[in-house]
């Protein structure tokens, strides 16, 4: 009965939660001044009142807002997200065509971020006071302080001007190769952005897996793993990490939202063709449909992340497996 | 038979020469990546104003006529045209052997159903307000009736202003929603390739282009850029091989002075954009011809175009730009005089209070725009405290706020960047016309300017096609419109091209690279 009853509950309170998402945010944008016709009159060098009176007519802005509410509403209750005013194209297309770069580039940079953050973290909690780890402290807190776009832009500098190994911008160079050739450089525009992106958030995993792996490792089970004389090794990453990564996997469904978030700065600053930036261009041209659809998207991913996240507790930590199921 | 079969023949043989490389000309082949930092909304420039649909647009339509550096109408899809002694009808003849991309032939019919589009369409209504009816004798003849004579029709047959769009793809249904406007099909050098929303537009040559032996590129990619720090740094890093419309000074002076790089900064004079400080003249004190005059006679335009502009923008002192063949230098420049400006003011009645402010204005900014705004406005505020004006700055987040506030009148002064569009007719009339005064229209007349004789005047010109009485008539319009200050006139905006200096053959049109791409070439 439960194991029916605990999905249904989920699936209510996410369409509970999305068609929050999309009224709010719908009042939200009217609340800013001009609205998609002014930006692209302004864009053509400006036109006649009947052209701008055609085009709201067109765009459905002649009518009250609360009508544009409701018809946007049971439109998306179809899946239909509507017309991009802007880029003349449908929204869902358009945020299809653009979701796969955030994800790749969201993705990258988590695992790195959260690898790279735990093994660090991990590293240091041998030795707490030792010198790697102020070392590290100190350093992944410089990458969570620095503004992300900033970290970027160095970046930018130092690895594509002044050191040129990595491309300046985009995700492929044009006159790209084709083939395998292709995943390459895909890869090689990846590693900038994916590093900057991660920047923030190593500072947050080693840190938390640093001290949750000193509280672990003080745990009387791990008193009694060392007293049956199992090495090191076995006892820490085995023993110790199982159980110190339980934060870790919290932290990563939280920030799920976040990295969208940082991903639209760091998708400005490197070109990078995804959601991020077209949010960031939608914003700038009131393109409402654009901005409801990728919001309404980004929030629908975060609850599937938490969802994960659920996931991932029972894997981790067998106990939270037994207790609700 | 024999005939059919020579001309089979002939015809068999022309095609077959035709994508051979031109001999003695430069070298096929190769691709070019040129940035634009603006999105294209769509590709189809007879519905669509503005740069980022013009640089694609004018390669994949062809259009009647071309323009040369010195504003003269070169043949294009019309080898020759015709205005009559009256100036109300015009006459075009087509080339025979233009095709669309499709494999149609352009004829007589595609060029009125263009003209019918755009005059119905466009979002420059002056450009073809006076076109009556067009009639198409023939295949290769179009016959344009004009209720008056109309001087700026000839130019607004340019590429940027009049793609031939083909009628048997874009005469059904709504033109506004038709997918041929993000894939193109035309009769221009360049074809629709691929587009990647948010990355490239690739173009592909276009082997029967109906001039022989052109375009010699094989491939145009438009790379979109979000930010123009990464555009610069991709540029610098041989990623970006053109930059068209550049205009910062500080982004010319640094590409300059690299090695292999070619900025052409005499160019797209047609665009003509002329940054300005407007003043809306109905709201006091400003609506005192006297406190607006004050105030120019405050600032020291060489101080913002040598100083704060690096040299990299000449001055400007008109609304219509110096380079236009229908400019006059013979204006009130206002050259800076504190103690002018001091009297002017006390005249106006307006004295200073205890703290020496006489009274305060705001000036309004556009987003992002810091060299020709925020450093300008931070000058004007230290420049007209000499004279007891307080200025305070009002930096709008984004643009369609700062439109909402200067089209609803809700300022004092606003710097603003505005294009005249080749000829006055298309893009300086609306700025200054009693009846343009629309509210809720940004780049209308929302200065609420008003004077009967500038009325009078810019509707005379428009009509007027005889380029000497045309001239002398828009000499006083612009002697009138300066004085009497709804404007303040600051600088041209540059629209230089950089590009890398093994490039040939980049077009120095008056339209600038917004002109076919055609004679492009690697050396």
């Amino acid at each position: 009965m439960t194991n029916l009853k605990q999905p249904l509950v989920f699936l209510a309170q996410s369409v509970g939660l999305a068609l929050a998402v999309v009224v709010l945010n719908f009042l939200l944008i009217q609340l800013a001044p001009g609205d998609p016709v002014s930006v692209i009159v302004g864009e053509m060098g400006g036109a006649s009142e009947e052209v701008i009176a055609q085009m709201r007519a067109a765009y459905g802005l002649d009518k009250s807002v609360l009508e544009q509410l409701l018809i946007y509403v049971s439109k998306v209750a179809v899946g239909d997200l509507g017309y991009s005013y802007y880029h003349n194209s449908p929204v869902l297309q358009l945020i299809m065509q653009r979701l796969p770069a955030t994800v790749l580039l969201a993705l990258s940079a988590l695992t790195l971020a959260v690898v790279l953050g735990t093994l660090v973290g991990v590293l240091s909690a041998r030795k707490p006071h030792g010198l790697l780890s102020s070392f590290v402290t100190v350093v992944s807190l410089i990458g969570y302080a620095a503004p992300v776009f900033w970290t970027g832009l160095m970046l930018l500098l130092l690895f594509s001007a002044i050191w040129p190994i990595f491309p300046t911008s985009g995700m492929v160079q044009m006159r790209a190769p084709k083939g395998f050739m292709y995943y390459v450089d895909v890869a090689h525009h990846l590693v900038l952005p994916a590093v900057t992106l991660a920047s923030i958030y190593i500072a947050s995993y080693s840190r938390l897996s640093r001290t949750s792996m000193i509280d672990v490792l003080s745990q009387d089970y791990i008193r009694t793993a060392r007293a049956k004389g199992l090495p090191e090794g076995k006892v820490v990453y085995k023993h110790g990490l199982r159980n110190g990564l339980i934060p870790v996997v919290t932290m990563v469904g939280l920030q799920f939202g976040q990295l969208f978030a940082g991903a639209t700065l760091v998708e400005t600053v490197f070109n990078w063709p995804g959601l991020g930036r077209l949010a960031f261009e939608s914003i700038l041209r009131r393109d409402y449909p654009t901005i409801l659809g990728i919001l309404l998207m980004t929030s629908i991913l975060v609850m599937v992340a938490n969802a994960l996240t659920d996931l991932a507790y029972r894997l981790v930590d067998p106990r939270i497996r037994s207790k609700r199921a | 038979m024999r005939i059919l079969a020579a001309l089979t023949l002939a015809l068999g043989l022309t095609t077959a020469i035709a994508p051979l490389p031109a001999y003695a000309g430069p070298d096929d082949g190769g691709s070019l990546v040129v940035a634009s930092i603006g999105v294209a909304r769509h590709f189809n420039g007879a519905i669509q104003s503005g740069v980022a649909t013009a640089l694609p647009s004018t390669q994949l339509f062809a259009s009647p006529l071309q323009y040369t550096e010195d504003w003269t109408p070169e043949p294009y899809l019309a080898k020759s045209w015709d205005v009559s002694e009256d100036g109300l009808t015009v006459t075009l003849n087509l080339v025979d052997n233009a095709k669309f991309h499709d494999g149609v032939p352009l004829t007589s019919e595609d060029v009125k159903f263009s003209i019918e589009t755009i005059k119905a369409n466009h979002p420059f209504q002056t450009m073809l307000a006076p076109v009556s009816s067009v009639d198409t004798p023939d295949a290769t003849t179009v016959v344009i009736h004009l209720e008056h004579p109309h001087p700026a029709l000839l130019l607004a047959m340019s590429p940027a202003l009049m793609p031939i769009i083909p009628k048997h793809v874009y005469g059904e249904g709504d033109i506004q929603t038709n997918p041929a406007n993000m894939a193109p099909i035309g009769s221009g050098p360049f074809k629709f390739g691929e587009y990647v929303q948010g990355e490239y537009l690739r173009l592909d040559k276009n082997p029967d282009f109906f001039i022989e032996g052109l375009p010699y590129l094989d491939e145009i990619y438009i790379q979109s850029f979000a930010d123009p720090n990464t555009l610069m740094l991709a540029f610098e890093r041989g990623d970006v091989d053109m930059i068209p419309g550049l205009s910062s000074p500080r982004d010319t002076k640094r590409l300059s002075e690299m090695d292999g790089v070619t900025i052409d900064r005499e160019t797209g004079e047609a665009i003509g954009a002329i940054n300005w400080l407007a003043f809306n003249t109905k709201k006091p004190p400003l609506d005192n011809v006297l406190v607006r005059q004050a105030i120019a006679y405050a600032i020291d335009r060489d101080f913002i175009t040598n100083t704060l502009l690096q040299g990299f923008a000449s001055p400007d002192f008109g609304p219509i730009v110096p380079t236009s063949p229908l400019a006059t230098d013979d204006v009130e420049k206002f050259d800076v005089d504190l103690e002018k400006a001091a009297s002017l003011l006390d005249e106006a009645g307006m004295v200073p209070g205890a703290d020496g402010s006489r009274f305060t204005l705001s000036v309004d900014l556009t987003q992002g725009n810091e060299e020709m705004g925020r450093n300008i406005a931070e000058y004007l505020r230290s420049q007209l405290k000499q004279v007891g004006i307080t200025i305070e700055l009002r930096a709008t987040p984004d643009f369609p706020t700062w439109a909402q506030r200067v089209s609803t009148y809700d300022y004092d002064l606003t710097l603003d960047q505005v294009y005249n569009w080749g000829d006055p007719v298309i893009g300086v009339n609306r700025t200054y016309l009693t009846s343009n005064i629309r509210p809720g229209v940004i780049w209308s007349n929302t200065q609420q300017y008003s004077n009967p004789r500038v009325d009078e005047l810019l509707l005379e010109a428009a009509k007027e096609n005889d380029l000497e009485k045309r001239k002398a008539l828009y000499a006083e319009f612009q002697q009138i419109v300066v004085s009497d200050v709804p404007i303040y006139f600051l600088n041209v905006v540059p629209v230089s091209t950089a590009h890398k200096s093994e490039l040939g053959g980049v077009p120095s049109s008056i339209w600038g690279v917004y002109s076919p791409l055609s004679e492009v070439y690697w050396q």
